[in-house]
């Protein structure tokens, strides 16, 4: 017969109370998400209706729809999609595949830590300062869209980059042996197995654009403009600023309005993410190896 | 040793033609002053305990140091009479040398597709020629009769064993002059691998085989001659009947045959 010895006894506690612990800090991790989710969707729920999507704002924004905002963001995220994902897949596929292990690439490597951790309204400064008045680009979406594409480019060559290096060195070792330059192994081997978490990457990068207020303020977004741009040198209102706008610059807003506004945002946001998710599932239901 | 470059239509001697090769990684030497040659069509065993420098020999061969960080390569290897660093393009020389791997490497495509990705890379596209190529490697690899129904399931879920199959009718593929294997029988069950043993004795008669085992039956099986590594040095090159009864000519190689250590 075995009998638990006062160490195994004492183990036994501990391990229960470290558990405990664990538990209750992960709740405090999830209470704050909820209540933002609950709050919003209470308070900003009947602000929520067909008209209020797809209709101009009205008296001062005090009244009618967000649907230049809405427009505006699209625009800005697409935009800035298109001018970051080349790139920075370009510069992963770079890092990850060619770049010998040396100085420069470490440097390069470090560059692009710090650039993700630069506060947003330096690259809004930058921004300005580049695109709106060296480039004369104006304040437009242009502007805007680079400003945001230079701010999330790290984003992308990170998860580029891991992605990329989940591929196994066995199979471009395979491919090397048989005479494959690396160009060839990367797009008939590793793109392939790696383009969904790639695709992941970018959507969450998506996100983040959409709900980014500093980088735009001084380089496309405007205040109030009742239309829908035309064209990339138009400025454009936007979710982000348009509901800092809403809930402190204008008297007499109905308070139901910027909970409306934060509750389409942020389901816009988790719509991204959703879809990221259900990527990721998808992606580890056919895995090839 | 000079050696004249082989004209068109001329069968050199020797495959492969090695002198004072040393490799190292990040200035730490893994092979030191290894000097051999290999014959034409036979098949060439290497043995050696493990850390002795014969993965590390084979990817000399094939220029592998190029896509390898650190690795530094002194001496001369000659492949068919012509230095490996005389290539202008690598990619064609590696296309000469099929190459297969302890653990067997089925890429994450079909099965057919896997076989004829090395004609794709050579810009073949016509899908009758594929065909062919793909049923003919195969067939040589003693792997057709059992995928032949299904050439379109993805060659890295079959089994380890078959996986290593279609390693080799990869590699033959590449229709090599040489063939270099490299443990292959690692992950293999016995069965397996005397059927890749055979298949290998019936390629001699069109390819230079230089085979790497750890298990020492194995070169003795099929080698004519064989070398043995010794913690980064080559000991000797000998017949492989001589050294397997006798003949080694250091008492280190016949220690080793015998089981003595390693």
């Amino acid at each position: 017969m075995f009998e638990a010895t006062v160490q195994n006894r004492r183990n036994r506690k501990v391990e229960g109370l470290f558990r405990l612990l664990f538990l209750w800090m992960t709740c405090m991790l999830i209470l704050p998400v909820a209540l933002i989710l609950g709050v919003l969707v209470y308070r900003g729920g009947p602000a929520i209706s067909w008209e209020f999507l797809f209709t101009q704002p009205l008296n001062n924004m005090t009244a009618g729809g967000i649907l230049p905002a809405l427009v505006g963001t699209v625009w800005l995220v697409v935009v800035a999609l298109i001018a970051s994902v080349p790139v920075g897949v370009a510069a992963a596929l770079y890092l990850s595949e060619y770049a010998p292990d040396n100085r420069l690439t470490r440097a390069i490597n470090l560059a692009i830590i710090n650039l993700a951790g630069v506060p947003s309204i330096v690259h809004a400064l930058f921004g300005l300062g580049a695109f709106v008045i060296f480039f004369r680009f104006g304040t437009s979406i242009l502007a805007a869209s680079l400003t945001l594409a230079v701010m999330t480019l790290p984003v992308v060559i990170v998860a580029t980059r891991e992605s990329l290096q989940t591929v196994p060195l066995a199979f471009r070792e395979a491919c090397w042996n048989m005479g494959a330059t690396r160009w060839q192994t990367i797009r008939k081997i590793v793109l392939p197995n790696a383009i969904s978490g790639i695709l992941t990457g970018v959507i969450l990068e998506v996100s983040r654009t959409s709900g980014e207020t500093a980088p735009i303020m001084f380089t496309g977004a405007a205040f109030f403009l009742p239309f829908l741009p035309q064209g990339v040198l138009d400025q454009t209102m936007a979710m982000s600023l348009h509901l800092f706008v809403i809930s402190t610059q204008v008297p007499d807003v109905p308070e139901h309005m910027p909970f409306g506004v934060a509750l389409v945002l942020i389901s816009m946001v988790l719509a991204m993410n959703g879809i990221s998710i259900a990527f990721r599932v998808y992606l580890r239901g056919r895995k090839k190896w | 040793m000079v050696s004249v470059p082989v004209q068109a239509g001329e069968t050199a001697a020797y495959a492969i033609e090695v002198e004072d090769l040393a490799i190292g990684y990040h200035g730490k030497p893994a092979l030191s002053g290894v000097t051999l040659q290999v014959p034409t069509n036979e098949i060439f065993g290497i043995i050696g305990p493990a850390n002795s420098g014969k993965t590390s020999f084979l990817r000399a061969i094939n220029r592998m140091d190029l896509m390898t960080a650190g690795m530094e390569v002194s001496g001369s290897v000659l492949v068919e009479g012509r230095d490996v660093r005389s290539w202008r393009n690598p990619y064609a020389l590696r296309q000469r040398i099929g190459v297969v791997f302890p653990l067997p490497v089925g890429l994450p495509l079909s099965i057919y597709d896997n076989v004829a990705l090395s004609s794709r890379l050579r810009g073949t596209r016509k899908k009758a020629e594929l065909d062919v190529i793909v049923e003919r490697c195969l067939r040589r690899a003693a792997l057709w009769d059992e995928v032949k129904d299904r050439l379109d399931s993805l060659g890295s879920l079959l089994s380890g064993g078959q996986q290593q199959r279609l390693t080799i009718a990869r590699a033959l593929s590449q229709d090599p002059s040489i063939l270099l294997l490299d443990e292959f029988s690692i992950a293999v069950d016995p069965v397996t691998t005397m059927r890749i043993e055979e298949v290998l004795s019936d390629l001699k008669s069109e390819m230079t085989i230089v085979l790497v085992t750890n298990l020492v039956q194995q070169a003795h099986r099929l080698a004519s001659r064989t070398a043995f590594f010794l913690t980064g040095e080559l000991v000797e090159v000998t017949e492989t009947e001589a050294m397997f009864h006798g003949g080694a000519q250091d008492p280190r190689t016949t220690a080793y045959v015998e089981g003595k250590f390693g």
